[in-house]
């Protein structure tokens, strides 16, 4: 075969390993759609996380706007310390209300990020004060058993 | 007594003969290490002839398109159809995309490819080479003082690398496409959902970028064993055939314990 045929069918592969190299970096992936390329952290206390990953989403109104960097346990508080990496581009007021949500009934956990309506931001490496923890589903349902059984015995 | 002696001279003979083995293969691995070394101080030399290494490119990657695509379609269509049999139970048929889309990029792709490579073209590498030392081609290229190793072995062992991780990230994407096809258009799951979910789970740098990875280290080992055992074949004609059976073989255990050990040290959940 010759030289320049084999190099044709040669680039041709190439060519198709980068089409599909791409195919998997935009289509399938979120190169395109999610990428920060400047984030800040900020932190939060929880005195629950329940399932919570690193690496989950940070919403804001619905909207992905960070990820959870970093989850560490206190010994001082007792607490878990969640560090989140959020985009460059938003900024949140001080009194910022962050929970953790479930997106669905068993679906993964997630950061909620309320803001509130104070006039000074967030700073990078700041302390979110007001948090919420992740609903346990066992202690809801204890909770929701044990009013029932109270409720019983004073009707009796 | 005689039986007795005979008995300790079986035992004798039983562990000569293991020890035997033992040394043969700490033999065989140190004249692979010293092998590899030698491939990769002439792969300099090689390089300057680099039409050589694009020749074995079209041997072992593009001749090999064909089994690749057709195999991640299939594989593809096969995890759409079982993935969403289970997830429609759960009522998450949605997550169909993510299901196809991380077990393809993270595992399937890069093992299956390199499995595939490994038998298709590894083996046809040491055939060559084995045949080649067989019929004293490598003696007689020595005796005009051409190195056979940067002729022959350098080019075969980076024209498989060069086209492995081309051959998984198209495996993937046929994959992808063959979920698609079966998920979406035959099953009817909601288009905008599969791509969407697909492209909230599957991170760039965490997942594709170590399949990427995965499939390139499973390139230099495949190459690696393929071009040595035509290398350090026994030059008669069963001597290359039991090294082609060396290659398919001793490459598909290097993959699955590199892709064990790849993948603990890659998806460790925090």
């Amino acid at each position: 075969m010759s030289r320049k045929l084999l190099d044709l069918w040669v680039g041709v592969f190439v060519a198709l390993g980068v089409a599909s190299l791409l195919f998997l970096a935009l289509k399938v992936g979120n190169l395109a759609t999610a990428n920060f390329s400047e984030t800040y952290p900020l932190t939060a206390n929880f005195v629950n996380i329940g399932g919570l990953k690193v690496r989950a989403p940070v919403k804001s109104a619905g909207v992905v706007v960070g990820r959870v960097g970093d989850i560490r346990f206190d010994p001082e508080t007792y607490e878990a310390v969640v560090t989140f990496n959020i985009d460059g581009r938003y900024r949140f007021p001080k009194d910022t209300f962050a929970l953790i949500l479930t997106s669905g009934l068993l679906g993964e956990q997630y950061v909620g990020l309320d803001p509130g309506g104070d006039e000074a931001m967030l700073k990078a490496g700041e302390v979110i004060a007001k948090t919420q923890s992740a609903v346990v589903l066992e202690k809801l349902i204890s909770q929701f058993m044990f009013n029932k059984a109270s409720e019983g015995s004073s009707e009796k | 007594m005689a039986d007795d002696r005979q008995d300790s001279g079986a035992i004798v003979s039983a562990v000569a003969s293991l020890g035997h083995r033992v040394n043969e293969a700490l033999l065989r691995l140190g004249f692979a290490t010293r092998f590899f070394l030698m491939l990769l101080i002439w792969s300099g030399q090689s390089f300057r002839r680099f039409n050589l290494t694009i020749r074995e490119v079209y041997f072992s990657g593009f001749q090999s398109l064909l089994i690749i695509m057709v195999s991640g379609l299939f594989i593809g269509m096969v995890l759409g159809m079982q993935g969403y049999e289970t997830l429609q139970r759960y009522g998450s048929a949605d997550a169909l995309g993510v299901l196809v889309a991380l077990s393809l990029v993270r595992e399937l792709g890069p093992v299956v490819a390199a499995l595939l490579f490994a038998s298709r073209a590894g083996s046809s590498i040491t055939a060559e080479i084995g045949l080649m030392k067989a019929t004293e081609q490598l003696t007689a290229m020595d005796m005009m003082a051409v190195n056979p190793i940067a002729r022959v072995v350098a080019p075969r062992f980076w024209g498989g690398v060069i086209s492995m991780p081309l051959l998984a990230a198209l495996f993937s994407a046929t994959g992808v496409f063959g979920g698609y096809l079966i998920g979406v258009v035959f099953i009817g799951v909601d288009e905008g959902a599969f791509w969407s979910q697909m492209q909230a789970s599957v991170d760039f740098r965490y997942d594709i970028w170590s399949g990427i990875v995965k499939s390139f280290v499973f390139g230099i080992a495949v190459s690696l064993i393929a071009v040595f055992e035509g290398y350090d074949a026994v030059p008669t004609a069963e001597g290359v055939s039991s090294s082609i059976k060396g290659t398919v073989v001793k490459s598909a255990l290097a993959i699955l314990a590199l892709d064990f050990v790849l993948t603990s040290f890659m998806f460790r959940e925090a």
